[in-house]
């Protein structure tokens, strides 16, 4: 089935199964692999991507799902080549290690920050609490929100 | 971002972080190529049995299905293992966990797979399983391997334990036991392999092991090591899971009857359970004896690791929690022994922690137990009996690099969690109580006597003017590249912006052993430092040729340039780059770790890897809250207090110590691989839960520093000592809060409930 979509604002068609799991599409038919799979039951959220600017989880959506969307996957995060603040915050807050949960951690933050612009460090934390991270323990992954949140509403005009 | 100049000491950026937040870094995962073919393996799902026949035909008939392979496809030995070769890469005539694979399936894709591995059926004579280590030691009990349960029994002595008891004014004895725990990497095991034009394997492979997987490879398929390329790129998370063979062998097996076509191999996540490798369950009985005053003078303990089907790093393991059974502390007479024994559960391997995470559970369990019957301070008796430098450990041997527990210990005492914890506990709400616990351990960094810690490090000057490492040493997230980088950047005198890191390739890089052990840095970086001088002092005298000098002094590196100091003349190091030939732009050099030098007379049973004589240290405190409604544990507060040498990138030390809590946080209160008859009840992250942001506390880390002589820069390996240490401190907060004695992880809120509705003192 032909299914359109835009992805990281490009307007992009596939032609696969409408059932097709969306991260599959992805990762394999587009070779866009900044979503992760890390259980594809829902359970990780490495697979996070933001449609229509919502964070969803790519293993759990079918292609025709799609549909018409507008699709934004890590890749697609920083606009023009400039870093997102969150992005930035992850650098110079230490909030990477392994990086494998990183995108989909990014994006939940992204959602979180759109939807709460000034949150507190408890509700960056249920923010972000659908997303598995192996190696951090979160305390610097609720620095670099905290820290992308800061700068965001600073650089907005009041 | 500006361009910051690497300096040891600063907390820097990591150098791998960009590609990470940008979606760029590609994981072995994210590797493809054209007209691949899937690989899978079909699992034996029961736990125990002969293989009587396996039935291919309707799988072979499945459109799209292009091979299916047994143990009749396998030209080598079909053994593979690190140290001890007993596991095999297809099962032919026998399995012994539910994980075993006993047929390979190659499909076109990886719905034709899922369905063709459905069509295979497997005709068992089911065998009577073993599933408690006990049992297993018992005579009558069904043999895992021919040769019997006990893969290996040994003893650690020092001194006359026997005796030393009747000179105790004080013993207590107690029994624990801990189960398995998940690595839960959140990148599955997986690769990508295929064949060169020339028969040559290359596989990309999410590994800790690259130049040991060709050996396993070449070994288990009969191919010869140098036909064998190994790629690593980052890893998505290692932790030891993926220290040893996993994928490789499988996939380089149907790698060989794909017709050259490329072959990707990825477990999903309940293959990841159910075929990957646990941290071992132990069974600890301890008995330990001190004088009034509360020094330490006997230790007795016996300790049953169950090493499930296959050895892996068992016995090695096991020597490790031996090493360690007697904690950070002075115990002139010590008796250790251990069992390390084949069940039919799944493999226990290689764990950050790596067995020490269970004895340290067991004495820091005994310290809390002693300072209650002397009613002594349980600060007070860790300090009085912690390690100095020139004390022998529990092993007899004698502690002659940086030993800073005390420094910690004190450092834990001085802080208001401690110093103020009876004015917080006394403020518990209705229905709750509060308690504080706390915990010393060590970890021991390196391979230890008899294999030998080696690195190999190259470093380069490129055409371009940058300087290019080549790590020879996996990355799995610990941070070691961007070390690696912050060191040669340091020693060269170059900015993040002019290096570059090669990560390992069999094909490209040196031997430097596995990411494991805490040694990566360490070892690596100290052969690093080697090379970077010895590149720099290359790098010096050719620039002063092109500057006519008649030698090298008053020359100097600065970024991208050689600067000659009394001129001011300058060489650009890219000009340098392109007017010498590779082999003047080049340095290679080894390094392989110190040994103890004691002959201690005991472990003789350990063939390698004993005993240990580097170590770090950590105190740790939590403060928790229980719920008497509900049992449930809400860990309120914790610090960790860490000493390993000099610190060079405090962000990175930072990270290694919040993420070795977090995974010891999940170990006490949450983790453990449910068994039934040796299946897996919790195969996937619904039954199996790791620690969510709302689950891990804010971590107050302070480094204690000292200066590890031997060290690169100073520093020690830090990445596995902070796992030891959150069990035991939430079980003595746990304990303090409610009044039982606690003897088994994790603490569920359903096992406090029992515990202190039982009003009988124990859990159960």
């Amino acid at each position: 089935m032909k299914i359109s979509f835009y992805l990281n604002g490009k307007q992009t068609d596939v032609d696969v199964p409408p059932d097709r799991k969306f991260v599959n599409v992805l990762r394999e038919d587009l070779g866009i692999t900044g979503a992760k799979e890390g259980c594809g039951a829902g359970e990780c959220g490495s697979c996070t991507i933001l449609v229509d600017g919502r964070a969803c989880l790519s293993c759990l959506m079918a292609a025709v799902q799609l549909q018409g969307r507008q699709v934004t996957t890590i890749e697609g995060l920083a606009a023009g080549g400039t870093l997102h603040p969150v992005q930035e915050a992850f650098i110079e807050y230490g909030a990477v290690q392994c990086g494998f949960c990183t995108p989909g951690v990014i994006l939940a933050a992204v959602h979180l920050l759109n939807q709460n612009p000034d949150p507190t460090r408890e509700q960056i934390r249920v923010g972000l609490s659908g997303n598995l991270c192996r190696c951090s323990g979160y305390v610097k992954i609720v620095d670099a929100v905290e820290a992308a949140a800061r700068k965001m509403r600073e650089g907005k005009p009041r | 971002m500006s361009i910051k100049m690497l300096e040891a000491g600063y907390p820097t950026p990591r150098f791998d972080a960009m590609a990470k937040v940008t979606g760029e870094e590609k994981y072995a995962v994210d590797h493809t190529r054209e007209d691949i073919l899937w690989a899978g393996a079909k699992r034996s799902g029961i736990a125990h049995g002969i293989i009587r026949g396996i039935d291919l035909s309707e799988a072979r008939a499945l459109k799209g299905v292009y091979a299916v392979l047994t143990r009749n496809d396998v030209a080598g030995t079909n053994r593979q293992g690190i140290v001890h070769k007993d596991q095999p890469v297809l099962a032919g005539s026998k399995v012994r966990h539910c994980g075993d694979p006993v047929a390979l399936v190659l499909a076109e894709d990886r719905d034709t797979l899922k369905k063709a591995l459905s069509l295979i059926e497997v005709d068992f004579e089911p065998l009577h399983g073993v599933f408690d280590p006990e049992e297993a030691l018992k005579p009558e009990a069904p043999l895992v391997h021919e040769a019997g349960n006990l893969l290996q029994k040994a003893v650690v002595r020092v001194g006359n334990t026997i005796e030393a008891f009747n000179e105790c004014d004080s013993v207590v004895e107690d029994s624990f036991e801990v189960p398995g725990q998940e690595h839960a990497f959140i990148e599955t095991e997986n690769g990508l392999a295929w064949l060169e034009p020339d028969g040559g394997i290359v596989m990309i492979v999410s590994t800790q092991a690259p130049f040991r997987d060709r050996f396993e490879i070449a070994h288990a398929l009969g191919i010869e090591v140098d036909a064998i390329r190994i790629i690593a790129p980052y890893l998505g998370g290692g932790f030891g899971g993926k220290d040893g063979a996993t994928v490789q062998c499988l996939l380089a097996l149907a790698a060989l009857h794909a017709g050259g076509r490329p072959v990707k191999m990825c477990w999903d996540r309940e293959e990841s359970f159910i075929a990957g490798y646990k941290r071992h369950p132990v069974r600890m009985w301890y008995r330990l004896g001190s004088m009034r005053d509360g020094t330490l003078h006997a230790l007795q303990c016996r300790l049953i690791y169950d090493t499930g089907a296959y050895a892996h790093l068992g016995v090695e393991v096991m020597a490790l929690g031996m090493e360690h059974a007697g904690g950070p502390y002075r115990i002139p007479n010590t008796l250790i022994e251990g069992w390390c024994v084949y069940t039919n559960n799944p493999i226990s391997g290689a764990m950050r922690g790596f067995g020490v995470c269970q004895t340290s559970f067991g004495i820091e369990r005994m310290m809390d137990l002693l300072a209650s019957k002397l009613g002594m301070s349980r600060l007070d008796i860790r300090l009085k009996n912690a390690l100095l430098r020139g004390d022998r450990n529990c092993a007899g041997v004698t502690l002659v690099h940086s030993t800073g527990i005390v420094p910690c210990l004190e450092t834990l005492g001085r802080h208001c969690l401690w110093s103020e914890s009876g004015k917080w506990k006394a403020a518990a709400g209705p229905f709750k109580r509060r308690g504080v616990g706390i915990a010393a351990v060590s970890n021991a960094m390196g391979y230890g006597r008899g294999l030998p810690d080696s690195a190999i490090a190259r470093v380069e000057l490129t055409r371009e003017g940058k300087i290019r490492v080549y790590g020879g040493v996996a990355d799995m997230g610990q941070g070691n590249a961007s070390a690696f980088i912050q060191m040669a950047g340091q020693i060269l005198r170059q900015d993040a912006s002019r290096m570059e890191i090669v990560q390992p390739d069999t094909s490209r890089t040196h031997p430097s052993g596995s990411s494991s052990a805490g040694r990566t840095t360490y070892t690596y970086g100290n052969a690093l430092i080697l090379a970077c001088k010895e590149l720099k002092d290359k790098l010096l005298h050719r620039a002063a040729l092109m500057l006519m000098l008649d030698e090298a002094r008053g020359l100097t590196l600065i970024p991208g340039k050689v600067r000659h100091l009394p001129s001011g003349r300058e060489v650009p190091l890219d000009l340098l780059g392109r007017t010498f030939p590779e082999t003047d732009r080049i340095a290679v050099k080894q390094f392989i770790m110190p040994v103890a030098q004691d002959d201690v007379d005991t472990g003789k049973e350990f063939k390698i890897g004993f005993p240990h004589v580097f170590f770090s240290f950590a105190a740790h405190l939590a403060c928790v809250e229980v719920d008497e409604l509900t049992g449930k544990i809400d860990v309120k507060g914790y610090l960790a207090v860490t000493e390993g040498g000099r610190v060079l990138n405090p962000t990175g030390f930072e990270q290694q110590v919040h993420g070795a809590v977090a995974q010891g946080l999940g170990y006490g209160l949450m983790e453990e691989v449910l068994l039934d008859h040796g299946r897996i009840l919790n195969p996937n992250f619904t039954g199996y839960i790791i620690p969510t942001s709302l689950d891990v506390p804010e971590v107050a880390s302070i480094c204690v520093e000292t200066v590890e002589a031997t060290g690169p820069f100073g520093m020690k390996g830090i990445g596995e000592v902070g796992t030891n240490a959150p069990l035991p401190a939430i079980a003595g907060a746990v304990e303090d809060a409610v009044g039982r004695r606690l003897r088994r992880s994790p603490l569920t809120a359903a096992s406090i409930l029992r515990a202190t509705a039982s009003g009988c003192g124990v859990d159960g």
